[in-house]
């Protein structure tokens, strides 16, 4: 039966699960499952929840109200929590110990866990293995991390923002990594600033703004919505609004003479403002970053 | 996930003690800042203030020497010194850190954390009155029995346990950046104020009043009653009652203050 329930049950599940910190609702009656083996990007802005929503799904946050399973138990559960490995923004470890003693100590947590100098190589770190944490640089600290949550060889990785401060090379080496722990059916949950990460990595995305899950589906779909082009354009009379009417815009800033548009489509925005007879100069045309991509995308869903 | 046996769903304790404690020892081992005063302090004192008169009686016709009686004052002096630093100055440390942020999401419990700490405290506290023994008897030339010896370590040692529970809470109460002045500013005079550098009789009137009831000086009769130097009458058995009642107070505060910290940070 422990068995059964070991397979059937979801890897993590929020159930109109809402979460405040006194004034401030961080997560707004959010209910995902998140299945075995599944890898998922959760994407949004600062602020926008991802942080609360991961340790909401570890037990370190206890939800306002919802409920919240971890392998269907209580995310407290020492059973369920022998399962996973977690990364975490912004937490220490103590830095007079070696790297390779510290992953000694964490592996002790776990039930059957790897062994160090594999949980080592998976990181990158083989060179600094005897290197006191604290002399380690912002990118080698967080491989450690790395390190620290593969070292149990969990069911399931937490990762929260895993590849600030990586440099390009550990970057790279760490992406395969995720992608083998996937191919061996682990389960991922990261969450990231970028979009290219979630789409290299994931497939699916999961978008959180003002603490309410906004889109859900595969990387392509998320794309196909956020990835804009931002237009700026200078005009020598003051725009008027009825000028930009009927164009397939994610929106549209105009201040003074300055025009900042969002669309998918900027031949055909382009093309219909010059038949209208706007005056254009300055023209810029420019992938949207991926900030503006979400404003666009809360903007789209308070209007529909 | 291949194999059909059941795989036990959560690690064995014991490993996981012995690992912490080794941890949490050489964290604690391999900062100066710390072993250093902590190990090498109390000898320091007995080298500047005891060495020098080791051989005169304590009191005018008084059969022990100053040499035993600070011998007793400073092992106590020690431990205690290092239950509040290790774990207040440390703890506040790694709160400041963020360190607990990690642990918490790990499957590490409480007890056992709390227990490594306080064991790889405990083994400090053992090397710096086994160094401060080893420099009197060598140094000062102080000649005590066996048994003496015995009663005398296993006593300071015993009279450290309330302390572990008042640097568990200053750890929870201080700041990282307060940490060190507040645990200084209460335990160096509360050391005073309980004659451990200079017999109670020879300090104002009011601390001579008020030392009864510090738990440094129920732990300092204890530990020179070990070497015949006790300066007051009473009891043992009273003693060691009110040194149950300080570790009792003093744990319940700690959890208290922990639970504080807690709830703050992960609800």
């Amino acid at each position: 039966m422990g068995r059964l329930r070991r397979v059937s049950a979801p890897a993590a599940e929020l159930v109109n699960t809402s979460k405040r910190y006194g004034e401030v609702q961080a997560v707004r009656d959010v209910s995902f499952v998140i299945e075995p083996g599944e890898v998922v990007a959760m994407l949004g802005p600062n602020g926008a929840g991802k942080t609360t929503s991961i340790s909401l799904m570890l037990g370190t946050r206890k939800p306002t109200s919802g409920t919240v399973r971890l392998f269907g138990m209580d995310p407290k559960d020492l059973k369920a929590r022998s399962r996973i490995g977690v990364m975490l923004q912004e937490s220490g470890v103590p830095g007079m110990l070696r790297v390779a003693e510290i992953v000694e100590l964490f592996r002790s947590y776990y039930p059957a866990p790897l062994a160090t100098a594999e949980a080592i190589r998976m990181a990158g770190l083989e060179e600094k293995a005897k290197s006191l944490v604290k002399d380690l640089s912002g990118g080698q600290r967080q491989r450690l991390y790395f390190a620290l949550a593969v070292c149990g060889d969990p069911d399931a990785l937490f990762l929260d923002e895993p590849t600030v401060g990586m440099d390009v090379e550990g970057r790279r080496r760490f992406l395969e990594e995720i992608g083998a722990l996937a191919t061996k059916g682990r389960t991922v949950v990261l969450t990231t600033h970028y979009l290219e990460e979630a789409d290299q990595l994931a497939r699916r995305v999961i978008v959180i703004d003002h603490g309410r899950v906004i889109a859900d589906s595969t990387p392509a779909a998320i794309k196909a919505r956020v990835a804009g082009k931002r237009v700026t354009f200078s005009t020598g009379t003051r725009p008027d609004e009825s000028q930009f009417a009927g164009l397939p815009l994610n929106s549209k800033q105009i201040e003074d003479h300055r025009v900042r548009l969002l669309t998918n489509e900027p031949e055909q925005v382009l093309r219909e403002l010059f038949r209208r007879g706007v005056e254009i100069q300055n023209l810029e045309v420019a992938g949207a970053d991926l900030e503006e991509a979400f404003v666009a995308m809360t903007h789209q869903q308070t209007q529909t | 996930m291949s194999t059909v046996t059941a795989r036990s769903a959560t690690a064995p304790v014991l490993p996981m003690l012995a690992r912490q404690s080794y941890a949490e020892f050489v964290k604690l081992f391999r900062v100066p800042a710390f072993s250093v005063t902590s190990i090498v302090l109390p000898t320091m004192f007995y080298a500047f203030i005891g060495l020098g008169q080791a051989k005169e009686p304590l009191f005018p016709g008084s059969a022990v020497t100053f040499g035993e009686y600070f011998l007793a004052s400073m092992a106590l002096y020690g431990v205690a010194n290092v239950m509040v630093l290790g774990f207040g100055i440390s703890l506040a440390n790694e709160r400041g850190q963020k360190q607990d942020l990690l642990m918490k999401s790990t499957p590490l419990q409480a007890p056992v954390f709390f227990t490594a700490k306080a064991l790889s405290a405990l083994a400090i506290a053992l090397i710096s009155i086994v160094v401060l023994g080893l420099f009197a008897a060598v140094a000062a030339g102080v000649q005590l029995d066996a048994s003496q010896w015995l009663t005398l370590g296993a006593r300071a040692m015993l009279c450290s346990i309330p302390f572990i529970g008042l640097g568990f809470a200053l750890g929870y109460l201080a700041g990282p950046n307060s940490a060190p002045a507040v645990t200084n500013l209460i335990y160096l005079p509360t050391a005073f104020a309980s004659g451990l550098f200079f017999p109670l009789r020879l300090l104002p009137q009011f601390l001579q009043n008020l030392a009864p009831y510090l738990p440094l000086y129920r732990g300092a009769q204890l530990v020179w009653d070990s070497v015949g130097a006790r300066t007051e009458g009473g009891s043992i058995a009273s003693d060691w009652l009110y040194m149950g009642a300080y570790t009792v107070v003093f744990f319940l505060l700690a959890l208290w203050a922990y639970r504080r910290d807690q709830g703050k940070k992960f609800n």
